[in-house]
């Protein structure tokens, strides 16, 4: 677990770099940091040993999933040179703060021990509140982050209860010791475990922003400045997923009859309301908010499904969801700061009038962004979506899967309003222009997108 | 090999023409189709008449080797790979007569959709098939809303979330499927013809029957699956219509016969009767609406609509007239309707209007333009001799063995098809010339070069048919016997 020590000693040494007079230094140094952890978490890929006093557990999985994790923030910070410009912001704290936050995050992805999870979840929110405020002087950003700082806590809140009866029931925090209690149970577990696992469950949904749970999602993600939208849809839904996946299939697979009825009636509501809602947007920023509730609605398809399957089909829907929604947001405050009224960017579908003769690059981009997550074949969210649908029908969920295949035609209206007002409609004819570092990485998440959806054995290989 | 030059060429056509750009762009989009014509054309005269997958490859690819790059030209893809291979040059040289804003973009899309198109018709495996009839509607929907008329945005999406999301339930079928195959070595396997061994309870048969037919209805499209159609096809620019209507169609008619009769025979046992009355209510209601439309972009593309039906009804019918009559008449179709969409733009560009009304007496002034459009006319209502009857004759022999009386409906189909399109020519080309019409120009060469080859096919089916069915006749008999 040496991406969690590199990290926090490296957001310390950001705090510190923050005294120096150029700001210039701060953004090449937080992406050299993000590197060179993700190296070091590599270097313990087939190492599968617990860490920490039984606290931690490294697997290749939670490498995999942390490197999705790492991947998301290197992009989110390379699209985030405005800071060093913009005289309000403090762009060492924030750094340093996101940093802070993948620490949450890795924990969340590679605990063993429930207090793991928990604190893990604490530091990777906390972090979200003050970000989500960051905008100071902004209205919608102070109740974004005053809305999100109350109801996360009470959801964690919530989670903590869970945690309790379950240590009450099983009498340790540890997974392994979970699930060797549900065995010696012999199937009639105390009903305190049950609780337990509902109100846990009931706190991570908050975190991943599944239905009914989502209510925040469209305000903060409204309200917190576009940049940590898009760190907060990535990181935190990875990290949300992978720990429930841990939960799940280590801690609670034995008593899977007891839990998948409640997932599946979530799945299908977090699917009908993301997908419904998110139909009648009319800001680009609130549709990708209940997007990213539907996109919730299909990783959830995976885990109620609890399979051999699921694994692979959650890394790869992570990681394609992750380099779309990165890629989508940062055209997005590309093309948002065209338009200023009010002091605010211009976040509509019309903000994109005209885009593929402004910068037919950037429209591009988008495009693919949108048709994967749209699902189009031949880009990687295709692939995503098939590997969760077969993990459900590998599992007899028939019914789940039709109303998923009906949300994705209602997904496929949405996202293509965007390529429309990009293409087909009519808007201003000045040139954007863009940094070629900020290309570059746009580039990169669109290249990883078609590559994925050409060949996603590449990276099914890893499991 | 063949098989693989086929599907890649285009694309790298495609991408040159993106490349080199500009004014030359079209000349050099023409030349690759004629090049990819030329492959197909190879394809078709050493083709050997039998059961076979030719000029096949197969490739491992995703999830462990266990869905495969794999395609071939078997009796059933030959025609469409032909139809496809000799359409796409023409439609290029039928849009040399306008001049279309970002030229290399527009010729590189139409060669994408070939290439699309080449791959749903030569796919040997279920997941690459569905790749491939996904992958066909990117170009062709940024074509039809790129270059379109004045309502294409609305109309265009329309026609891309419907047909999007009836193939979703097509994936649903096929992932379902594909975990029905058995396993080797834990894997499980996505080729079509294993998919045909497959052992199905009647509830499933009935499900998959119907994933597969509204994925397939909305593409051809069946009653009542069809209203994005005539708004798309009059909004799109030419080519694009031609496209649609001329291969993008057929990709319908060629899932039910490639996929779904020998996946799910009990289930068409069980409702192939539904699906022959909705087509043949289509048939009916399509040419009944093709004989009051004014709008002659939009006759054709309801008698289109109507001609669909036929073929869906014959292909229905699980017999060998009615598949060796589909196939033979997804040829001849193509061929009619883009010659008729030509002869439909050249009247409507000359005249600034595509209403029948004020048309009239074009004859007077245009003797090629005549024929033409008389022979293409001829084809479009099966008159014996031309390529139309071989298909429609074979196909209503088809629908009659299945059930007499659905057939003499499906019959009328010949004689409503002879009132709308006679009324089309009779009220554009003769009767008095009116202000739009007096001074018409003839074809000019370019355009006849479109035609000539149109018509000649148009004979060549109707009088020597037997040199396509006979290449037809083994894989069709070969997959009747997956089918009883």
């Amino acid at each position: 677990m040496l991406s969690i020590i590199l990290l926090s000693v490296f957001g310390i040494v950001l705090l510190y770099l923050g005294f120096l007079k150029s700001r210039a230094v701060l953004l090449p140094a937080t992406l050299f940091f993000i590197l060179l952890t993700l190296g070091a978490g590599f270097l313990e890929w087939n190492k599968s040993y617990l860490y920490f006093g039984d606290m931690l557990l490294v697997s290749n999985t939670a490498i995999l999933f942390t490197g999705i994790v790492l991947v998301s923030a290197f992009m989110v910070v390379s699209l985030s040179g405005d800071f060093l410009d913009d005289e309000a912001a403090q762009p060492a704290e924030y750094y340093a703060i996101l940093l802070f936050s993948i620490v949450g995050a890795i924990m969340m992805i590679a605990y063993e021990n429930l207090i793991m999870l928990f604190v893990g979840v604490e530091i990777l929110s906390v972090s979200m509140y003050v970000l989500t405020g960051s905008d100071k002087k902004n209205l919608r950003s102070n109740e974004a982050a005053l809305k999100y700082f109350l109801m996360g806590a009470f959801a964690t809140g919530i989670m903590l209860f869970g945690i309790a009866l379950l240590y009450g029931a099983a009498g340790s925090f540890t997974l392994t010791d979970i699930k060797g209690y549900i065995a010696l149970s012999q199937g009639r577990p105390s009903l305190l475990l049950y609780m337990g696992v509902l109100l846990i469950l009931i706190g991570m949904l908050f975190k991943v922003s599944a239905a009914p749970f989502h209510f925040w999602t469209p305000d903060v993600y409204e309200g917190a400045p576009t940049l940590f939208t898009a760190f907060m849809s990535t990181v935190v839904k990875t990290a949300g997923f992978a720990a429930l996946l841990q939960l799940l299939s280590v801690a609670f697979g034995a008593i899977y009859g007891f839990w998948w009825i409640t997932l599946a009636a979530i799945t299908g509501l977090t699917l009908l309301v993301g997908n419904l809602t998110a139909a009648y947007q009319d800001s680009f920023k609130r549709m990708m908010a209940y997007s990213s509730i539907s996109h919730a609605g299909y990783l959830l398809i995976g885990l109620a499904a609890l399979g051999p399957q699921s694994k692979q089909a959650l890394v790869f829907y992570s990681l394609a969801y992750s380099v779309a929604t990165i890629a989508a947001f940062g055209i997005l405050l590309v093309v948002a700061k065209q338009r200023v009224t009010d002091g605010r960017p211009d976040d509509t579908y019309s903000a994109f009038n005209g885009l593929s003769r402004q910068n037919p690059l950037l429209a591009f981009i988008l495009a693919v962004s949108m048709l994967s997550l749209a699902g189009i074949p031949l880009t990687a969210g295709f692939w995503g979506k098939f590997m969760v649908f077969s993990a459900a029908i590998d599992k007899g969920m028939v019914w789940i899967l039709v109303l998923a295949v009906l949300m994705s035609a209602v997904g496929i209206y949405y996202y293509f309003r965007v390529v429309i007002a990009m293409y087909f409609r009519e808007g201003s004819s000045t040139y954007i222009q863009v940094a070629p570092f900020y290309r570059f990485v746009l580039i990169a998440a669109t290249a990883i997108t078609i590559i994925l959806g050409l060949v996603p054995g590449l990276f099914q290989n890893l499991m | 090999m063949l098989t693989l030059s086929i599907l890649l060429f285009p694309i790298l056509a495609a991408l040159l023409v993106l490349a080199v750009g500009g004014k030359q762009a079209k000349q050099i989009a023409f030349l690759g189709a004629l090049v990819e014509l030329g492959l197909s054309g190879y394809a078709f005269f050493s083709f050997v008449p039998d059961a076979t997958s030719q000029f096949a490859f197969d490739y491992p690819w995703i999830a462990a080797g266990s869905i495969r790059f794999s395609a071939g030209i078997d009796g059933v893809s030959l025609l469409l790979v032909v139809l496809t291979g000799l359409l796409t040059p023409l439609i290029i040289l039928s849009a040399f007569r306008h001049t279309y804003e970002r030229p290399a973009v527009f010729y590189a899309l139409i060669l994408f959709m070939q290439a699309a198109l080449m791959g749903v018709f030569t796919a040997r495996d279920a997941f690459l098939f569905y790749l491939y009839f996904e992958a066909a509607l990117i170009p062709i929907y940024f074509l039809a809303a790129s270059w379109g008329g004045e309502n294409r945005i609305a109309v265009t999406f329309k026609f891309f979330v419907y047909t999007i999301f009836g193939s979703l339930f097509m994936l649903v079928a096929l992932v379902y499927l594909y975990f029905k195959t058995s396993t080797t070595a834990g894997l499980h396997s996505s080729a079509i013809t294993d998919l045909y061994n497959l052992t199905l309870s009647a509830t499933e048969q009935t499900w998959i029957f119907w994933a597969f037919f509204i994925a397939f209805a909305i593409k051809m499209p069946v009653f009542p699956f069809h209203t994005w159609q005539p708004d798309t096809y009059v909004e799109s620019p030419t080519p694009a219509t031609m496209l649609l209507a001329g291969i993008m169609l057929k990709m319908g008619v060629y899932g039910v016969i490639r996929l779904l009769l020998p996946i799910v025979p009990e289930g068409v046992d069980m409702w192939g009767t539904t699906a022959i009355v909705l087509s043949v209510i289509g048939i009916v209601y399509g040419a009944i609406i093709a004989i009051r439309q004014r709008d002659i972009k939009r006759l054709i593309a309801y008698s289109s609509f109507s001609h669909v039906g036929l073929m869906a009804a014959g292909v229905f019918s699980q017999t060998s007239y009615g598949i060796q009559g589909a196939l033979v008449q997804m040829l001849a179709h193509g061929i009619n309707v883009v010659g008729m969409f030509f002869v439909a733009d050249i009247i409507a560009s000359r005249t600034n209007t595509r209403l029948l009304d004020q048309m009239g007496g074009i004859t007077r002034y245009t003797p090629k333009l005549t024929v033409y459009f008389m022979i293409l006319l001829l084809g479009s209502v099966a008159l014996p001799l031309t390529n139309g009857f071989v298909g429609e004759f074979l196909l209503l022999a088809g629908v009659f063995e299945y059930n007499n009386i659905l057939g003499a409906i499906a019959g009328l189909t010949i004689i409503f098809g002879a009132v709308y399109m006679l009324r089309l020519f009779q009220k554009a080309m003769f009767g008095k010339t009116t202000d739009v019409t007096t001074g018409f120009k003839d074809v000019s060469g370019s355009e006849s070069w479109v035609f000539i080859p149109l018509c000649i096919m148009v004979f060549w089916i109707g009088l020597v048919p037997n040199s396509f069915l006979k290449l037809t006749e083994p894989a069709v008999a070969n997959l009747l016997q997956f089918i009883k």
